[in-house]
């Protein structure tokens, strides 16, 4: 019990993440699978943040009074991931709409249906 | 001046396709992104060269972005390991632009030309970045532009086939959750080491030489992230599709170099970071690594038999021939390195050479190349028809062919390591590769009709011609391959002695 209070962060990140893989593995709708795609991401970052808490840290600024702060190269490099995120979602989302432009819908199951009719 | 030029090499090889590509993309003429990106990939192969000729001398170059020291700055480290990638990925990429422009011109529309160059740039330097980077956070970023541009390049498939679209987006999906995989194992690295950079991680994790459970799961985690974007089975589900309804030019430049830069990166991660936990290597290896890559290989054999259409009989070969190069690997002893790398060099050659003739076929027939629509293809378009065939004899593996230095290395690992299963294994998938390409073969010489000759366009054949010349001449006078290979080797296996 001591452990999952110490390290509950990591439940946190795996309930998450693993509903976020829930998503994407089982809608049909292409959006949705965005979606799940950027749950599953934020989960990642928010563990990497959380991993970079130090207890009863601040902000780390060059003062006397503190001494104590969070390590902010975590912070730095979800920056960077936060980027490639929304360029991935970006992407995603403009590729949904070539789809639903080409084929007229966006669900799965239905676009599977309309390439057997066409191979036929 | 040029001097200070020549210093900020390695960052140069990266950068110059970077800025260009912002350059080019907003550009209306139909000519000018392709001249400028020659331009460009010239000066590419000029600084590589300059590049493997330092190595030679100072052995190892470590550049510092910033002049930050590691392990605080981002570096760049060129050393005997991927000197020879860095080599092959420079020319392969001058060649199969030259080669893209008419093919480009035929597929897609006039206008989208500079957009097309500009992400054909992103994906090359951001290909080369993960061939030179020293820090597995840069590599997730490098491994994500190119993603997204190789993503954004199949999609321009779309005015073909509308199916190019749901094949990226399924890339898009499948390999966004390989590099997020790759992401929480270097969190956990970083977790536990405190340190980004791959050397100074060698020296972090030799304090916990015992293995934590912590860095076992990062190392899991970051293992399958790679597996996932170098395509092995069965995380493969993404490639076949993309590879085919991919632009041809697209598809030579991604089947050829994508996933061997990704495989490279893995073997550096498993014989140089993770080379003191034996037991995790040989648990990874042994079990799990070694029996994928037999399945992969005789599952892609045999889907592949089973295609019509051409491009995807060639990217289901892709998977059976990544499973030789993971096959390798798995040996975990220097001639098994050496192997691999071998393999990486040859396929690469011969699976550009393949797409290429391919894709010069499927803008003549300006449809999609299947086996019924190449009939007697070898009597009306003999130069490529004849280049397609040696690229395939190598593909299979026969003598005086690269693709035969390839078999016989991988023969010899399997034969030191006392492993004549897969000795036999190996040979019989051969003997299938074989079943495929005579398909291919048979409809191109062997049919009913024998038409024409018809004019073929040199500016397309001359680049098909140069790879196939490349094929038998390594073929023949194989060691500058061998030379790069058991350096690649040598460098990697000093870890595993320590």
């Amino acid at each position: 019990m001591n452990n999952f209070i110490y390290f509950w962060n990591h439940f946190a990140f795996i309930l998450l993440m693993m509903g976020g893989l829930f998503i994407i593995i089982t809608s049909q709708n292409y959006l949705k699978k965005i979606v799940g795609l950027a749950i599953f991401q934020t989960a990642v970052f928010v563990f990497f943040v959380s991993l970079a808490k130090v207890l009863d840290g601040t902000a780390p600024i060059l003062t006397k009074s503190l001494s104590v702060y969070s390590n902010p190269l975590p912070h730095v490099l979800i920056l960077t991931a936060i980027v490639v995120g929304v360029a991935t979602s970006a992407l995603g989302l403009a590729l949904v709409l070539q789809i639903y432009k080409n084929y007229g819908t966006i669900e799965e199951k239905e676009i599977e249906n309309l390439e057997l009719k066409s191979d036929k | 001046m040029f001097d200070l030029f020549l210093d900020d090499a390695p960052a140069l090889v990266v950068v110059l396709p970077l800025i260009a590509s912002a350059i080019i993309a907003f550009m209306p003429s139909k000519i000018w992104p392709w001249i400028i990106s020659m331009i460009v990939l010239v000066f590419h192969l000029a600084l590589s060269l300059h590049l493997i000729e330092e190595v030679s001398i100072s052995k190892i170059i470590i550049y510092e972005f910033g002049n930050w020291e590691p392990p605080w700055g981002i570096s760049f480290k060129i050393d005997g390991v991927n000197s020879g990638l860095q080599i092959l990925f420079s020319s392969f990429v001058l060649i199969s632009t030259f080669y893209s422009r008419k093919i480009f011109l035929n597929e897609i529309e006039a206008e989208d030309t500079g957009k097309a160059y500009s992400l054909w740039l992103l994906a090359i330097g951001s290909l080369n970045g993960i061939i030179l980077t020293n820090d597995i956070f840069n590599l997730f970023v490098f491994l994500e532009i190119s993603a997204l541009a190789s993503i954004s390049l199949i999609s321009l498939g779309a005015g073909l086939n509308r199916k190019a679209l749901l094949a990226a987006f399924n890339y898009l999906i499948i390999g966004a959750i390989g590099a997020t995989f790759y992401v929480i194992g270097v969190g956990f690295a970083y977790a536990m080491t405190g340190t980004l950079n791959m050397n100074d991680l060698i020296i972090q994790l030799s304090q916990y030489s015992e293995g934590q459970l912590a860095i076992f799961a990062g190392m899991s985690f970051m293992l399958i992230g790679l597996m996932v974007k170098a395509a092995i089975f069965p995380l493969h589900i993404w490639l076949p599709a993309a590879y085919s309804y991919a632009p041809s030019a697209v598809s030579t430049l991604l089947a050829a170099l994508a996933t061997k830069t990704i495989l490279y990166f893995f073997a550096r991660l498993l014989f140089e970071v993770f080379t003191i936990y034996e037991n995790y290597l040989i648990i990874f290896l042994d079990f799990i690594l070694f029996p994928l890559s037999v399945i992969a290989i005789f599952i892609g054999t045999l889907i592949a038999i089973y295609q019509d259409d051409i491009k995807k009989l060639l990217a289901f070969s892709s998977i059976a021939q990544i499973g030789y190069i993971t096959l390798a690997f798995s040996l975990r002893d220097h001639s098994g390195i050496t192997s691999g790398f071998v393999h990486i060099f040859n396929h690469a050659l011969i699976k550009g050479g393949l797409f290429m003739s391919v894709g010069y076929f499927a803008i003549l027939y300006k449809d999609r190349v299947t086996l019924s629509s190449i009939k007697g293809f070898g009597y009306k378009y003999p130069i490529t028809s004849f280049a397609l065939l040696i690229c395939g004899l190598s593909l299979i593996g026969l003598p005086l062919t690269n693709g035969f230095i390839s078999k016989l290395y991988l023969f010899q690992a399997l034969y030191i390591n006392q492993m004549y299963i897969p000795i036999v294994l190996v040979a019989v998938s051969s003997a299938l590769a074989v079943v495929y390409f005579w398909k291919i073969v048979e409809q191109m010489w062997f049919s009913d009709i024998k038409p024409k000759p018809e004019k073929e366009d040199p500016s397309i054949y001359f680049p098909i011609w140069i790879i196939t010349i490349s094929i038998i001449l390594f073929g023949i006078y194989s060691s500058p391959i061998i030379e790069f290979s058991t350096l690649s080797a040598d460098y990697l296996t000093q870890g595993l002695q320590k």
